[in-house]
């Protein structure tokens, strides 16, 4: 018997989620891999793109394809307006107050990247504190680690508990006159852990110091509000939000933003150029240099676009009960160990197997077309507060079924027949 | 095109399980790390050179099978062998993981030639291939880590 027929996973509130019908907008799906029906389970690394987002990026090179902003020919204005479109469907999706807020970058890493050298830079002195966790990926570790090197600006690092939890009585205790900026992950890539992001927000705030978010693993997941959380900065990738890669989305509160100076310099960030004085473009345009990746950001309208439809609320309680039916399954795999047991998790399954290293695992699972990740995750720091230089990692999204988990589980005991 | 069973052999299992000429030699002789940063595969190789001669040779670390069971079979294979029939082993061997065509004499490569299943897995070679490297620069008199990327 499998544990599907076990313990069903369609039961309650998501028993009408049509997950087979929602698995066919994805063309890749289809495919076998090594003679297998693909099973696809390393969304958080990258997620699949729906057919409308490719169609829209196909149309894009096909149609209209022409710089934005300055054109007064017709391809100029059509361009234009569907970037500014899609600019209009990110607030909405995150509920910004302005248009303004919300300013396009590469992904997640950019975005971390410019709020610190340019929020951070301008405003550390030596000795002002940044406090981080251990849980956050390198993205946001290294850019602070610079800033801090170019400024004698101080990191400090929330510790986490055996769950993967953050530790929030040491943060408190970490909070303190000198902190400046607070960067953390709303969820982490490596663990699955979701943070109590409003009450980090609030906590920071009474001590006079920024937030940065890191949302990479967060956007694809779980509803997001911008006014309800109270955010400072939150970033976000579009790949992992079935959008395209390259392209992702910084917001920052209008009155922070405005007093920041640019990050990059160059075309579209400028109203005027003299050799002696150069007047510095509108928000969002004064951190958006250079031509933009147009169609990623077109292609990221539509992935959200199908998002909505699909329905937040419905992938966030979906993924919670295939998580739950995939953590019970692998519970029940002796010598599987999880990391990241947190009460609040996302789709994350992050484990060990004992005698099987994770990367023999990785291409046992692979030759039965079952992708995983297997590795440090960019999060070396989780890897050594765990003593292990590596973990499995099966990630999910709403187009992934317990039938999928199934087969993860039964490619875990073929592994474990290999090496017994 | 292997299959699974190619890849991870008994003679591989084996070799991870109860990996030979595994912890550090004493006196320790010449050491050197090696190191895959992208996933994590870390072995320090000791080695006592007698002139010409690789009079032994110890490894130890973590890593997949397929590292540890490389490092294993590379030790048996090269010990007591001069530093030119290593470079050789290694030639050969590295060409069995990544030649365009297996046109290599396997009777030449004993033992080693069971890690021939890695060549269908471009991104297991590294695996197979650090504790040569390792080795290549020790014998080289190398002192910096060796790294796979």
């Amino acid at each position: 018997m499998s544990y599907a027929q076990a313990m069903p996973v369609n039961t309650g509130s998501v028993t009408d989620f049509p997950v087979e019908t929602y698995r066919q907008d994805f063309p890749i799906l289809e495919q076998t891999v090594r003679n297998q029906p693909l099973v696809y389970l390393d969304n958080a690394a990258t997620a699949q793109k729906p057919r409308k987002v490719i169609e829209v990026l196909d149309g894009y090179y096909r149609s209209y394809n022409s710089n934005i902003h300055r054109g007064v020919h017709t391809l100029s204005e059509l361009a234009t307006e569907a970037y500014e479109t899609a600019r209009e469907k990110v607030r909405h999706f995150i509920n910004a107050s302005s248009l303004k807020e919300i300013i396009f970058v590469r992904g997640t890493t950019e975005g971390i990247n410019l709020v610190a050298q340019s929020y951070g830079r301008s405003r550390l002195r030596a000795g002002d504190e940044i406090i981080i966790s251990t849980m956050e990926h390198h993205s946001n570790i290294v850019p602070w680690q610079l800033i801090c090197e170019q400024t004698g600006a101080v990191l400090k690092v929330i510790p986490i508990n055996d769950a993967g939890e953050l530790d929030m009585d040491e943060y408190k205790n970490l909070l303190g006159e000198r902190t400046r900026i607070v960067a953390i992950a709303h969820i982490s890539n490596a663990l699955g852990t979701v943070n109590p992001v409003a009450e980090i927000n609030a906590l920071a705030h009474a001590a006079g110091a920024v937030v940065i978010i890191d949302g990479a693993q967060a956007a694809p997941h779980t509803r997001l509000d911008m006014a309800e959380l109270d955010c400072d900065f939150y970033t976000f990738s579009g790949h992992k939000l079935f959008g395209p890669t390259g392209i992702g989305v910084l917001y920052g509160k209008q009155a922070l933003l405005e007093d920041m100076p640019p990050y990059h310099g160059g075309g579209d960030m400028i109203k005027m150029v003299t050799f002696e004085k150069t007047l510095y473009n509108d928000l969002p345009y004064k951190f958006e240099a250079g031509t933009p990746y147009i169609a990623g950001v077109i292609g990221l309208g539509a992935a959200l676009d199908y998002v909505k439809d699909v329905d937040v609320d419905r992938i966030q309680d979906y993924e919670h009960e295939l998580l739950q039916y995939a953590t019970r399954a692998a519970a029940s795999v002796p010598g599987l160990r999880l990391i990241g047991t947190a009460a609040e998790k996302a789709g994350i399954l992050s484990f060990v197997v004992d005698g099987i290293h994770p990367h023999d695992l990785g291409t046992i699972l692979d030759h039965d077309g079952i992708a995983i990740r297997t590795g440090h995750h960019c999060a070396m720091p989780v890897m050594e507060r765990y003593g292990i230089p590596a973990t499995a990692r099966a990630s999910f999204a709403f187009y992934n079924t317990a039938g999928e988990v199934d087969r993860l589980i039964a490619g875990i005991d073929k592994a474990k027949n290999i090496f017994k | 095109m292997f299959g699974l069973k190619d890849l991870y052999q008994e003679v591989i299992v084996d070799h991870n399980r109860s990996p030979r000429n595994f912890g550090e030699l004493n006196p320790p002789g010449r050491k050197l790390e090696g190191y895959n940063p992208l996933c994590g595969d870390r072995l320090t190789l000791y080695l006592e050179q007698d002139g010409d001669q690789i009079a032994d040779i110890k490894f130890n670390g973590s890593g997949c099978a397929i590292s540890i069971a490389s490092a294993s079979l590379m030790t048996e294979g090269v010990k007591g062998k001069s530093v030119q029939e290593a470079e050789t082993v290694f030639a050969d061997f590295h060409e069995l993981l990544t030649g365009a065509d297996l046109d290599i004499d396997m009777s030449r490569m004993g033992k080693l030639a069971v890690l021939a299943g890695v060549r269908d897995y471009p991104s297991r070679v590294k695996c197979a291939t650090l504790c040569w490297h390792t080795l290549h620069a020790l014998l080289a008199g190398d002192d910096a880590p060796v790294s796979t990327e």
